[in-house]
């Protein structure tokens, strides 16, 4: 025994504790595991080219989701085109002109406050505010535009974490050839956020992806074939909303779940791509 | 030369509209809650919409008693904090100090994984496995109800509080492990006496993340609770705060709608209050 000399009492805590620890991590691992198996095994069986590549038709009794996926790529272009100007702007305003620290500690508490707030408040703010204040109706753009305010804090902290590692000097020497503040952003700084504006980027397009409470009154649930611009002037459903729709109102599980595999897929080549950069960043930076 | 400064205070105004737009956000979001949901209030009666106990928004003679969504939201949340909590931390503190790197970077990846799936992908799940599951090992009559809404709140809060408490273990100082196990204590003593008590603004951090994310989540528990506005019970259709919101936003018009602003404005006010909590936690635990 390795603690043959403790106390039984002593010896059975600490044999429990770890116990306890080994149960709760291999039951997180197993929960894991049986999302991904579970979603996958039922959903992909249902995804077919028909699936993908149609829209519904009631007269042919036919369930197609290619409006959903043009809607989900839309609204993320539409999005990050708002949000990232915004959020890298915001981040260069806070690393390189702020110098009230009490301006950036609000302006931070903001940011976090807007992280904590639950999607279905963004979609409600989103329906009174852009689509019956600013006239949207319910449509696509009206939808980005409160996914905007839901991904700005994201894009602002990684550009922020990223501009934190451009290097001081950088930036003297710059001033010193006489650069002016402006030039300095444009040519020493921008370039150097290169790495937080993508990880932004992947961050994004996996909250937009995921969305749908924020989304539900905001772009509403519609299923019509359309281009990019007139695609964000009319009401359109993304994956998680179709599949809301589906599995909850219409009772098509099959559809639902082909939707879920094509989700899950996603997410997990997301969170891939998100690690993988990151990992390439850091490298680069060390060298 | 003057056209120069000119344009740099220019880009230096510009910059910090940036900067502010999300103060602006956040007035924003409060103004419209709190000027969309003060008139429902003023005609029911704050009283009366807070602990009245019955909402029948379409009735003849509506009534409007959100205390059932409220008490439901913080049932669900504690039960989801009761299940989550102890699971994610245990794992935190298994991975952050027994787990060797390959099974560390293997969790981190799949706990990662947990927090990107969409939340209507739980929601399809709890659906056909959870509310099944349930109406056959309790034998009720429906399975969608609190007990499931709760389960797949505490799995999708697990994410946030294995991560946050992982972060603050791993940031406790080496030296004060050492000098434990230097004294004798085991290495599961050591973490559990020393590292813990000494991360524990961190992982009340944690909790308080997860009791946010809990109290905010709409889909998922759209999909399993049932929504019908009972008081809360176990094995009974709820409807929380959140989808009372949702459910009937899409056909609801006059006082009915006002009085959905009033339960958003409520929702609001709860997660306001938990901001504040996270803070007053992140401080100490930078301080400490």
């Amino acid at each position: 025994m390795e603690h043959s000399s403790f106390s039984t009492r002593r010896r059975l805590r600490i044999g429990l504790l770890r116990a306890l620890m080994g149960v709760a991590t291999a039951l997180t691992a197993a929960l894991v595991l049986f999302l991904i198996v579970y979603v996958l095994t039922k959903g992909l069986a249902n995804i077919t080219w028909e699936l993908l590549s149609t829209k519904p038709s009631y007269l042919r009794n036919r369930i197609g989701i290619l409006p959903d996926i043009l809607n989900t790529l839309y609204v993320i272009v539409a999005t990050l085109a708002i949000v990232l100007p915004l959020g890298v702007g915001a981040a260069i305003y806070l690393t390189e002109y702020a110098s009230n620290k009490k301006l950036v500690a609000v302006i931070e508490y903001a940011a976090e406050t807007l992280s904590g707030i639950p999607s279905i408040i963004y979609g409600l703010v989103g329906m009174l505010c852009f689509c019956q204040f600013f006239g949207l109706q319910t449509s696509l753009l009206a939808g980005s535009l409160t996914l905007v305010i839901v991904n700005l804090p994201t894009i602002m902290r990684t550009v922020q974490e990223s501009l934190k590692t451009v290097p001081q000097s950088y930036r003297e020497g710059a001033f010193g050839l006489g650069a002016g503040k402006w030039r300095v952003i444009r040519t020493v700084v921008l370039p150097g956020c290169v790495d937080g504006v993508i990880t932004g980027c992947i961050l994004s397009i996996g909250r937009i992806l995921g969305e749908s409470a924020a989304l539900l009154f905001t772009a509403g649930f519609a299923h019509a074939l359309n281009g990019f611009f007139e695609g964000l002037k009319s009401a359109g459903s993304t994956l998680t909303v179709a599949l809301y729709m589906y599995a909850k109102v219409q009772g098509e599980f099959d559809v639902a779940f082909a939707i879920a595999a094509i989700l899950m897929l996603l997410t997990i080549l997301i969170n891939t791509t998100a690690t993988l950069v990151a990992r390439y960043f850091r490298r680069n930076k060390q060298l | 030369m003057k056209k120069r400064r000119l344009f740099e205070t220019a880009m230096h105004g510009l910059f910090l509209l940036l900067g502010l737009i999300a103060v602006g956000f956040v007035l924003l979001i409060t103004v419209y809650l709190i000027v969309s949901g003060i008139p429902a209030i003023r005609r029911i009666g704050l009283i009366r919409f807070l602990f009245g106990t019955k909402w029948a928004s379409t009735a003849a003679e509506p009534s409007f008693g959100i205390l059932p969504f409220i008490l439901t939201s913080v049932y669900g949340t504690a039960g989801a904090v009761l299940i989550g909590v102890p699971i994610g931390f245990l794992t935190a503190v298994y991975l952050s100090k027994v787990a060797n790197a390959k099974v560390r970077a293997i969790m981190e990846n799949a706990v990662s994984l947990l927090a990107g799936i969409p939340s209507v992908v739980y929601g399809l799940v709890g659906m056909l496995v959870l509310v099944p599951g349930i109406r056959k090992l309790f034998g009720v009559p429906d399975g969608s109800s609190l007990l499931a809404a709760i389960i797949v709140l505490s799995v999708m809060i697990l994410p946030s509080i294995i991560k946050v408490s992982m972060a603050a273990l791993d940031a406790v100082p080496k030296e004060y492990e050492d000098a434990s196990l230097a004294l004798g204590a085991t290495p599961i003593e050591t973490y559990f006496r020393v590292s813990v008590p000494a991360a524990k603004s961190g992982i009340a951090a944690a909790v308080v993340l997860g009791v946010g994310r809990a109290i905010g989540e709409a889909m998922a528990v759209m999909m399993v609770s049932g929504n019908v506005p009972n008081m809360p019970s176990m094995f009974e259709s709820v409807r929380f705060l959140t989808t009372a919101v949702a459910s009937e936003m899409a056909y609801s018009s006059g006082l009915q709608q006002q009085a959905l602003f009033s339960i958003a404005l409520v929702l609001f006010l709860f997660i306001m209050l938990i901001n504040a909590c996270l803070n007053f936690f992140l401080k100490r635990n930078k301080e400490g």
